[in-house]
């Protein structure tokens, strides 16, 4: 079983709240915000992993990202992934998930056969949860999203994807591609020795011409969806504060309720 | 004046050519109308498809042309809904019934989607981000080579006729505009309770019966179906929501905060380190970018710090009270009126006042 994963470093969710965007040009700043392997990736791996220890095989890392992003990756190599490929040039910069889930997709193709590919099912940073449904389309293979529970015989797939009103089961022959949920399992630690083992497997960086991605959808000038101005939510409202002992802070919350409307 | 620029455009799944600008505008003006994906899950349609209709009608009064707004079905004997359909605000209703089509699966949904879009050639479509959703809409988008806003927040058109999206991103503390200048049709996914449907008035409309070849994967089998029904009130539907955050401490904590939203007739919803930690296990409760957005008369929050993906998700409530014992909770700068104490102390004292009142 060889599986590829999709890793991607992002801002430490944890610290969103300190993200601030300035008045005049219009950019966020993240300054001080520690990179981490987003949360659901992690889940991902874990998955891998835990195929791979059952039948065997190979799990590769795939990031795309600037190469100083370097440090993330071998994360999730020290959690037991065997090899990484980061896929980094320029050319690939300002990318929508539709050229990102194309790049991504070709850099699986040209690193080798891949039975499975798992990603999580959307990034803490911009939770759009496009580019494991777009990567099993550019691959042409089944895919499916929102998976609360994996299982694999060497030769298919069973999982469980989670749907507003309950769920559905699926049975997938391999090749496939699945974004998974937190629900799906709980990843690993990654130790000290694992990190000391993460230095001696292969790393491989590609740039744009070790792979053939569809050269229309590359890039912010290949991405249908065109970033705009952006903005901090207004949501600012009065605060009054309610004083007084336990009963009068009850009675008086009660009376803005019914005002209100609420009966 | 010749006209010199040059222009690549992708419409449907046909190749990329590159064209004179002319003949590319006059391509992009040929997509005209707004075409919302109408899901049917438990025997009805789903009330995020309803909203959308609403908000279709919205776009296509903003259009100032002659824009239809198209519900699109896709199921197993789904016509039958048109009715509603109508009444919410299609001006014609597709649908594609096929016994193939009987169970959720993303490339026979995908393939079904794209073929009608394909057929019908929309400016804008709009799916509900709920779990079907979410997964149909990327699917439909890379299968048409186009873009793809999601979950956005507010659709807008700008004066000079540009389809704007505005999108989340760092679980909602910035909000971004995007564009999709030059690619056919233009999708967005918008969740629950962030749009409004309009007031039924029962009307006709014209149903057309749409099929194509469904293009999917003989190994990709649906081996169980199952449905959860709902015990408790939906927050959608709530007047009043009491939500509780991390802060409320423990499981056992949590009836007590189940028994107030009784006494209020209203819902319990939470965050989500609530919903991780186990205390709540209907995962519909959660509020916020990776939950729902709920708009209720009366916003009730205990416990709850106030991060910005909750928060950007209970801003279009009425009324919005908070309780913390953190005078620096970041909940109380999008409060009306803040209560800064232990709730263990208030929610006793709460109920107790609304059983005298009853």
């Amino acid at each position: 079983m060889n599986i590829a994963v999709c890793v991607k470093p992002v801002p430490d969710s944890k610290y969103y709240d300190q993200i601030k965007i300035d008045p005049v040009t219009k950019t966020w700043d993240r300054s001080g915000i520690p990179t981490v392997i987003s949360d659901l990736d992690k889940h991902a791996l874990e998955a891998a992993i835990s195929i791979k220890e059952k039948h065997g095989g190979k799990v590769a890392v795939f990031t795309m990202a600037p190469p100083t992003m370097k440090d993330t990756i071998m994360q999730a190599l020290g959690m037991g992934a065997d090899e990484a490929y980061l896929i980094s040039d320029r050319a690939f910069a300002g990318s929508d998930t539709l050229a990102t889930s194309n790049i991504l997709a070709a850099a699986i193709r040209k690193a080798g056969n891949f039975d499975l590919v798992i990603t999580g099912n959307e990034s803490d940073d911009g939770s759009t949860a496009q580019v494991s449904a777009q990567l099993g389309e550019w691959l042409e293979m089944p895919h499916v999203m929102n998976v609360t529970k994996i299982d694999c015989d060497g030769s298919s797939i069973f999982v469980t994807a989670k749907q507003d009103n309950g769920s559905i089961d699926y049975e997938i022959g391999l090749p496939a591609v699945v974004g998974v949920t937190r629900k799906v399992n709980k990843p690993r630690f990654v130790s000290i020795m694992g990190l000391m083992k993460a230095k001696q497997k292969p790393f491989n960086v590609f740039t744009a011409n070790d792979i053939e991605p569809d050269p229309n959808f590359v890039g912010l000038k290949g991405s249908p969806t065109q970033p705009g101005g952006i903005a901090s939510p207004e949501m600012g409202r009065k605060s009054e504060k309610i004083d007084g002992t336990p009963e009068e802070i009850a009675k008086r919350i009660v009376d803005e309720l019914y005002k209100a409307g609420i009966k | 004046m010749e006209i010199q620029e040059k222009k690549n455009i992708y419409v449907g799944v046909q190749t990329t050519q590159t064209r004179d600008i002319r003949d590319f505008m006059m391509e992009i003006n040929s997509y005209k109308n707004i075409l919302v994906f109408a899901e049917v899950g438990d025997d009805k349609v789903c009330e995020n498809s309803l909203e959308l209709l609403g908000e279709a009608n919205r776009l296509k009064t903003m259009r100032n042309n002659d824009s239809w707004v198209i519900a699109a079905m896709v199921g197993n004997d789904v016509k039958k809904y048109a009715p509603t359909l109508f009444g919410y605000g299609a001006d014609k209703v597709v649908a594609f019934d096929s016994p193939q089509l009987e169970n959720y699966r993303s490339d026979l949904y995908g393939a079904a989607l794209a073929g009608i879009i394909n057929a019908y050639h929309p400016e804008i479509v709009l799916i509900g981000a709920t779990a079907l959703g979410s997964e149909l809409a990327p699917t439909v988008a890379a299968k048409l080579r186009t873009g793809l806003a999601a979950h956005c927040t507010a659709l807008k058109i700008l004066e000079n006729g540009q389809f704007t999206q505005v999108v989340p991103a760092f679980g909602g503390k910035v909000l971004g505009d995007i564009y999709i200048p030059n690619h056919r049709p233009q999708i967005a996914s918008i969740k629950a309770g962030i749009t409004k449907k309009l007031d039924f008035v029962q009307k006709d409309g014209v149903v057309e019966d749409f099929s194509c070849e469904l293009k999917g994967f003989d190994r990709m089998k649906v081996v169980k179906v199952e449905k959860v029904h709902e015990t408790c009130k939906s927050l959608t539907e709530a007047d009043c929501i009491v939500v509780g955050g991390f802060g409320i401490g423990s499981k056992e904590e949590w009836t007590k905060l189940e028994d107030l939203a009784s006494l209020l007739n209203g819902a319990n919803g939470c965050t989500r380190p609530v919903l991780d930690a186990g205390w709540v296990s209907n995962e519909k409760a959660m509020i916020g970018t990776s939950g729902i957005a709920v708009r209720p008369k009366a916003y009730l929050g205990i416990g709850v710090s106030g991060a910005a993906h909750h928060t950007c998700g209970i801003k279009d409530s009425g009324l919005i009270i908070s309780i913390n014992k953190d005078e620096n909770a970041p909940i109380f700068a999008c409060s009306d009126y803040k209560v800064v104490a232990d709730y263990k102390k208030i929610v006793p004292a709460l109920i107790e006042e609304l059983k005298s009142r009853k």
